[in-house]
C-alpha cells in the first residue's frame, strides 16, 4: 500500500507540475517568407469552394464594429465565394495576439491589422506576406508616401496603408467660452493659464485628461509633447535622445500638471477610451486623442452628453518649441492591413484588404478614420470627402493641417520591449518613484542595450 | 492469506483499467512540461519556436540575477498571502454562519455562489468600473457617506492599486473556501459539539478546540488550491490594471507573459514558467508538511 501511495503522490505531482507550466507555444515553424509572387498550389476544386478569410483587428480607434462589419458584408455581397470572419480585440492585446497566432502554421488569421511600430518586428519574424509585386501604379501614386513608409520595410511592401491617423487636439468650445476664451490655446503654457481660469470659475475640476496608462498610448502623447518642445525620440543613428533636456522638461511638465490640478490624476491609469469617456461626459475641457473621437463625442448622443460642443485645433506646442518655429507637433499613429505569410488563403486575403483599403471605401468611412489616399484630399475630391459627413467638415480640414507635423516612432524590431521600458519610466516619474531624469535615463540605457543586442 | 491475494488481484485489475486514461493524461500533461523544460535551455524567439540557440542554464541565471524578477516575486507573495489569508478568514466565518442555520441561510448559501460563478475576466471588468476615478461606484459610495470629499483616482498609486486588485480577487474567490469549509462542517458529528457543550465549553471554545482542528483537511485542500491559483494570478490584473501603475501590480505570471508574448523570448519565458512551478510546488509541500495529518483525514 505504501508503494501505491507513492505512485499516486508521484502522479499527482506530475499533473500539478503540468498544470503550472502554462506557456508553451506550439512548436511549429512558420513557413519561410515566400518569394514574391510565389503561391502554394491550390487544388482546382478548392477554387470553387467559398474561402473563409479570418480577420484580426482592433475595437478601439478606427472603424467601429458596426462599420467594419458593414464593409465585410459589402465585400461578401460582391464576392460570393468569400466569407469574412472578423475577430475584434483591444488595441493593447493586438500585438501579442498576432505574435501568438503567427507562431503556428497555418496561423489562426489570414488578415491582420498591423500598427506602424510592429512592421519591422513582424517582417523580421517572417509573419507578413510580401505584396511588393501586387502594388499597382494607381496605388503607388494615389496613396500618401508616408503611408507606404508605414507598411514598407527594407524596400519590401508588407501591407496596404489604412487610416493615416494622428493624435488631435480636442477642446470643449462651450466651457472654454464660459471661461472667457474665444480661441483654443496655441501653447501648453496658454493652456495652463486657461485651465486655471476654468478651475477658478468652478467649471471643471480637472481641465485636462490624458491617456498616460502603462500602455503604448502614453508613448504616443509623449511623442506629441516631446516634438512640440523641440525634442526628438532618437537621433539619426537611432540612438535614444528622449532623455535629453527637452524630454526631461516635458516629463516634468506632465508631473507638474497633475500636481497643479490641471490634469486629471486618473490619467495615469487611463487609455484612449477612458479619455473619450471622461471628455464625452463633460468632465474635461482639453484632450488629445485619435481622429475617431470627434464623430463619437460631437455627434452621437448615445456616446456623449456634449454633442455640438466639441471642436478641434492644432496640437499646441511649448513656448520653447514655438520660439524655434515649431507650430504644432503630433504622433503618427497610422496602421496597415497585411496578409499572414503562412496563410493558406493569401490571395483571398489580399483581395479583401485591397477592397478594405480602396479609395471609395476609405472615403465613405472617413468620419471614423481618415483615408490614406492623397488623391482624396485633392481638388473636387476634397469637397466630396468633406461632404460624406458632418464630422468631416471639421475633421478633414484639421487633418490636412495636422498630419504634416506627425512624427513617427522608431521602426526597429525591438520596439515593443523598448517601448515597455519607456512606459515604465513614465509611470515611475508620474508616480514620483523616480525623477524624470532618472527614469528617462534608465529607459534610454535599456533602449541602447536592445539596440546593441539586435545589431 | 486468501483475502490478501484477492486484494492484490483486485489491485492489478484496477491498475489495468486505469492505465489507458493514465497514459492519455500523462501524454497530454508531460509533453508540454518536457517541451517547456527543453525550450528553457535555448534562446528561442517566438517567431522560430524550434530554431533557438542552446545556451544551457543562461536563461535561469539571467532571471535569478534580475532585480525585476525578485521584486515581482515579492509582489506576488504579497498578493498571495493577503488574498488567500483574508479569503480563509472570511470563508471560515461565512461557512460557520451558514452552518449555524440563521434565518435565510439557504438564500445566503445560494448567493455565495454568484461571485464565484462570475468569470474572472468579467469580475475584473466589473471592478475596473467600480474603481473608476470619474464614474466609479466606489467613489460615489464613499462620497455619499462622507468618507471622501472629492473623487479619488484609486488606481494611480502602486500599493493602493495592488490592494484593490486583492479586494477584487477576495470578492471573487472567498466563496470557494466558504463552500468547502461549509461542506466539511456539515460532516462533523454533532455529538462532539454537544458533549463539549455539556462539559461547559462555550461557543468560541467549541469552535477553536473541536471544529477547527477537524477542519484541518478541508482547510488544507482549500489553501493548496487557492495558493496555487493566487500565485499564478494573471487575468484579473490584466483587466483591472494591466500591471500598472509603474509595474506595481505585475505578478510573476504577468512577467512571464510579457517575456514570452510581448518580447517574444520564449526560452526565458519557459524558464520563468519552471521557476514559478518550483515556487508553487514548494508552497504546496509546506502546507502538506504542516497541515496534513493522515489520522484526521480518515475521520
Amino acid at each position: 500500500m505504501k508503494l501505491w501511495s507513492k505512485i499516486v503522490v508521484l502522479f499527482m505531482v506530475i499533473v500539478m507540475l503540468a498544470g503550472m507550466v502554462g506557456c508553451t507555444p506550439a512548436a511549429t515553424e512558420p513557413a519561410a517568407p515566400a518569394e514574391a509572387g510565389e503561391e502554394a498550389a491550390q487544388p482546382e476544386e478548392a477554387e470553387q469552394e467559398p474561402v473563409t478569410i479570418r480577420v484580426l483587428t482592433m475595437q478601439q480607434a478606427g472603424y467601429p464594429v458596426e462599420a467594419m462589419n458593414e464593409v465585410a458584408d459589402r465585400y461578401m455581397a460582391e464576392t460570393p465565394d468569400a466569407k469574412v470572419e472578423i475577430e475584434y480585440v483591444a488595441y493593447e492585446a493586438l500585438h501579442d495576439k498576432i505574435s501568438t497566432a503567427m507562431a503556428t502554421t497555418p496561423p489562426a488569421y489570414d488578415v491582420v491589422l498591423v500598427d506602424d511600430i510592429w512592421y519591422a518586428e513582424f517582417s523580421n519574424a517572417g509573419y507578413l506576406y510580401d505584396v511588393s509585386d501586387k502594388i499597382t501604379d494607381e496605388m503607388k501614386a494615389g496613396i500618401f508616401p508616408s503611408g507606404w513608409e508605414i507598411t514598407t520595410v527594407d524596400s519590401v511592401v508588407y501591407g496596404l496603408p489604412w487610416g493615416i491617423d494622428g493624435m488631435y487636439f480636442y477642446y470643449n468650445e462651450k466651457i472654454l467660452k464660459e471661461a472667457g476664451y474665444e480661441n483654443p490655446p496655441k501653447t501648453w503654457e496658454e493652456l495652463e493659464e486657461m485651465s486655471q481660469a476654468i478651475k477658478d470659475k468652478g467649471l471643471v475640476e480637472y481641465p485636462m485628461v490624458w491617456s498616460w496608462a502603462q500602455a503604448e498610448c502614453s508613448i504616443c502623447t509623449l511623442v506629441a509633447l516631446l516634438f512640440g518642445n523641440g525634442g526628438t525620440f532618437v537621433d539619426e543613428a537611432g540612438n535614444p535622445t528622449f532623455n535629453n533636456a527637452e524630454g526631461v522638461e516635458v516629463v516634468q511638465w506632465m508631473v507638474d500638471s497633475i500636481d497643479k490640478g490641471y490634469t486629471n490624476p486618473a490619467s495615469i491609469s487611463y487609455l484612449e477610451e477612458d479619455v473619450r469617456n471622461v471628455f464625452s461626459q463633460g468632465k474635461a475641457v482639453f484632450a488629445l486623442n485619435w481622429g475617431y473621437m470627434y464623430q463619437l463625442a460631437n455627434f452621437e448622443s448615445e456616446e456623449s452628453i456634449i454633442n455640438g460642443q466639441v471642436n478641434m485645433a492644432l496640437v499646441p506646442v511649448f513656448q520653447k518649441g514655438l520660439d524655434q518655429g515649431i507650430e504644432t507637433a503630433t504622433i503618427n499613429g497610422s496602421m496597415g492591413w497585411s496578409v499572414a505569410n503562412a496563410s493558406e488563403n493569401k490571395e483571398a486575403g489580399w483581395e479583401f484588404i485591397k477592397f478594405l483599403t480602396s479609395k471609395p471605401i476609405q472615403d465613405e468611412y472617413s468620419k471614423y478614420s481618415t483615408p490614406a489616399w492623397q488623391t482624396s484630399y485633392e481638388g473636387e475630391n476634397l469637397d466630396k470627402l468633406i461632404s460624406y459627413s458632418e464630422a468631416n467638415q471639421v475633421l478633414i480640414p484639421n487633418y490636412v493641417k495636422q498630419i504634416p507635423f506627425a512624427h513617427v516612432r522608431p521602426k526597429v524590431p525591438y520596439y515593443s520591449e523598448a517601448s515597455l521600458a519607456l512606459q515604465l519610466a513614465l509611470q515611475q516619474a508620474l508616480t514620483k518613484q523616480k525623477t524624470p531624469q532618472e527614469a528617462l535615463d534608465e529607459a534610454a540605457a535599456k533602449f541602447s542595450e536592445l539596440q546593441e543586442k539586435y545589431q | 492469506m486468501a483475502t490478501t491475494s484477492l486484494r492484490k488481484q483486485d489491485a492489478k485489475i484496477g491498475l489495468l483499467l486505469v492505465i489507458p486514461s493514465l497514459l492519455i493524461i500523462l501524454g497530454i500533461t508531460l509533453q508540454p512540461v518536457l517541451s517547456t523544460l527543453y525550450l528553457s535551455f535555448f534562446e528561442t524567439p517566438l517567431s522560430r519556436p524550434t530554431g533557438g540557440v542552446f545556451i544551457g542554464i543562461e536563461n535561469y541565471l539571467s532571471i535569478i540575477k534580475d532585480d525585476v524578477f525578485w521584486a515581482t516575486i515579492w509582489r506576488t507573495i504579497y498578493f498571495t498571502v493577503m488574498s488567500v489569508g483574508i479569503e480563509l478568514i472570511f470563508g471560515v466565518a461565512v461557512a460557520q454562519l451558514i452552518h449555524s442555520h440563521p434565518v435565510g441561510w439557504k438564500i445566503l448559501r445560494t448567493c455565495l455562489i454568484i461571485p464565484w460563478a462570475v468569470p474572472t475576466v468579467v469580475n475584473g471588468a466589473m471592478w475596473r468600473w467600480i474603481y473608476s476615478a470619474d464614474y466609479g461606484a466606489l467613489n460615489a459610495l464613499l462620497l455619499k457617506i462622507g468618507i471622501i470629499d472629492h473623487y479619488v483616482a484609486w488606481l494611480t498609486d502602486p500599493l493602493t492599486a495592488m490592494n484593490l486588485v486583492i479586494l477584487a480577487d477576495i470578492w471573487h474567490s472567498f466563496p470557494f473556501i466558504a463552500l468547502i469549509i461549509q461542506a466539511a462542517l456539515a460532516s462533523i458529528p454533532e455529538d462532539l459539539d454537544e458533549a463539549a457543550a455539556v462539559d461547559g465549553a462555550n461557543a468560541i471554545q467549541r469552535f477553536f478546540s473541536i471544529r477547527l482542528p477537524l477542519l484541518r483537511s478541508a482547510i488544507l485542500i482549500a489553501l493548496v488550491i487557492r495558493t496555487v491559483e493566487a500565485f499564478r494570478v494573471f487575468d484579473i490584473i490584466y483587466v483591472i490594471t494591466r500591471g500598472g501603475p509603474a509595474f506595481g501590480t505585475v505578478a510573476i505570471s504577468f512577467l512571464t507573459y510579457f517575456e514570452t508574448f510581448t518580447y517574444g523570448h520564449v526560452g526565458k519565458g519557459s524558464a520563468l514558467s519552471f521557476l514559478i512551478s518550483l515556487f508553487t510546488l514548494g508552497m504546496a509541500m509546506l502546507y502538506i508538511r504542516f497541515l496534513y495529518k493522515p489520522e484526521e483525514s480518515r475521520l
